[in-house]
């Protein structure tokens, strides 16, 4: 058993836990994007950043990929922690405003408006589909490809992998894009599933007084190819 | 794609965790690019998940996906390079061959792109063409150097250039000249010894300049042999403890007339060599 002070309080936990399950064990809320319980802990998205240590040695750690030790001093909830949380929230609201997830987490922490220049990716990066897929579903069938400003995730060669059982572990487990699919785009679509359902507006003729509102129509886009 | 040939380098350099670079390496100089198939064949022997070595083949620069040229332009576009006229140089080049930064000309002869750094700034702005550095580039120098490209820079001529030098060399045992006037190779006589390799034995004469590796001999010594080396005049064997550096096959010492050794790999192939003039070559 290792002894530690969560925000004051002195507590044993087992070896080995990281302060993110030590700290969530006592009901420290700590909010996180890229963890997930039978994952490996990865410390992508730093919104779980903790305060360690005293005085002028006290650093922002990722809880989730820290393991606990003796004696160690953590704040989950001091200012700085929670000035550093706001500002990876307004970065990935720059990135991904439409993430219901981000903009849950950021109205949470009481942030009305970004700073940056927006953008509008589907994707932050945080690898939890490439683990799911491997540590959960072992298909290995997405990872990530380049590097740097070309860093994305995906299949080999954009193409349908061969290892990939269309599960869709990576869209459930995915904060950012809710749904990523390409079914304009056979070949690429991951499930593929949207392309199988058929939208009423396929039989529009049979009723004219029909209106749609999705934007952009699985349908129209298909009748379009 | 021979998977065979895949399966050959994979053996060779080994499937541990720690080989995969060196494979893709391999494959690329073999193919002057990574065929998707090759990929998948590397996956496949190595018992890996193909987005593992997708993942590694796109993330380092020295890797390309698509079919290379037969010359390789970098231009630099770091910041020394840069303020020093760097993109008119890369303008230039891209005028001449018709292709952008990252293309390959459609006859597959050169592919050009385009470095953030290469560390010799003071040369600044500097272009490397097959492994060829020009420093100092202007635009004027831009065809002269893409004409010599398409020649071959590692063609040496003989006549101008300062490495190309004539050695007189002896045996190391009987001191006896090897030199045969006989044997002209590159208008200098040449060195003759014999080898054996397998049962075959017979002369071999290679060039006497230093940096030329013209070759004639009795039998056609096959690429990647190891020979073993004797003196023609007292039969001894020609045999140094060294090893190459290039290839780890034993080297062949000879005497350089004037004071000096000069080492060559066994290996048919191989271009390792050494040349210690001792202290002659600083009086």
């Amino acid at each position: 058993m290792v002894t530690l002070y969560i925000n004051g309080l002195k507590v044993s936990v087992e070896k080995g836990t990281t302060l993110l399950e030590a700290a969530q064990f006592l009901g420290f809320p700590i909010p996180t994007l890229c963890h997930m319980e039978g994952l490996s802990p990865y410390g992508a998205c730093r919104l779980c950043v903790v305060e360690i240590g005293e005085g002028d040695r006290a650093k922002l750690v990722t809880s989730c990929t820290y393991p606990v030790e003796e004696g160690l001093k953590v704040r989950t909830a001091s200012n700085r922690v929670v000035r550093a949380r706001k500002m990876v929230l307004e970065l990935l609201l720059a990135s991904c405003p439409q993430s219901k997830i981000i903009q849950d987490l950021a109205a949470a922490h009481d942030i009305r408006q970004q700073r940056f220049r927006q953008e509008y990716e589907d994707c932050i990066l945080c690898g939890l589909c490439v683990r799911m897929c491997e540590e959960q579903m072992m298909a290995k069938a997405i990872g990530f490809r380049g590097r740097g400003q070309n860093r994305s995730i995906g299949t080999p060669f954009d193409m349908n992998s061969d290892v990939c059982r269309q599960c869709g572990g990576c869209m459930y487990v995915c904060p950012a894009c809710s749904l990523r699919c390409t079914y304009t785009e056979p070949e690429k679509a991951i499930c593929g599933g949207c392309a199988n359902l058929s939208p009423p507006c396929l039989e529009k003729e049979e009723f004219d007084d029909m209106m749609c509102y999705m934007q952009p129509c699985v349908a129209c886009e298909i009748k379009k190819n | 794609m021979a998977s065979e040939e895949i399966s050959t380098i994979v053996e060779k350099v080994g499937s541990s965790k720690g080989g995969l670079i060196s494979i893709l390496e391999e494959i690329q100089a073999k193919y002057s690019y990574l065929p998707e198939d090759a990929l998948r064949a590397v996956a496949e022997e190595t018992g890996r998940s193909l987005i593992d070595i997708y993942g590694v083949a796109t993330f380092y620069r020295a890797f390309s996906l698509k079919p290379r040229g037969k010359h390789l332009i970098s231009v630099c576009l770091g910041t020394a390079c840069h303020v020093r006229g760097g993109p008119a140089i890369a303008e230039e080049i891209e005028r001449q061959l018709g292709i952008k930064g990252g293309e390959t000309t459609s006859d597959n002869e050169f592919t050009l792109e385009t470095v953030n750094c290469l560390g010799a700034c003071a040369l600044g702005p500097v272009v490397v063409a097959d492994g060829h550095y020009f420093s100092k580039m202007k635009i004027s120098m831009v065809k002269e150097i893409l004409d010599k490209v398409r020649i071959g820079l590692d063609r040496v001529e003989i006549d101008t250039d300062q490495r190309v030098f004539p050695l007189e060399v002896s045996c190391a045992r009987c001191n006896h000249s090897l030199l045969d006037p006989r044997n002209v190779i590159d208008g200098h006589p040449s060195i003759r010894i014999t080898v054996s390799f397998g049962n075959k034995h017979g002369w071999f004469c290679l060039s006497s300049l230093y940096g030329s590796y013209e070759v004639s001999s009795e039998y056609d010594i096959p690429t990647d042999t190891i020979v073993n080396v004797f003196c023609p005049h007292c039969h001894a064997e020609l045999i140094g403890g060294a090893k190459c550096g290039e290839c780890g096959a034993p080297m062949v010492p000879m005497i350089v007339r004037g004071g000096g050794v000069v080492q060559i790999c066994s290996r048919r192939g191989c271009k390792g060599h050494l040349l210690d003039l001792g202290g002659a070559a600083s009086e």
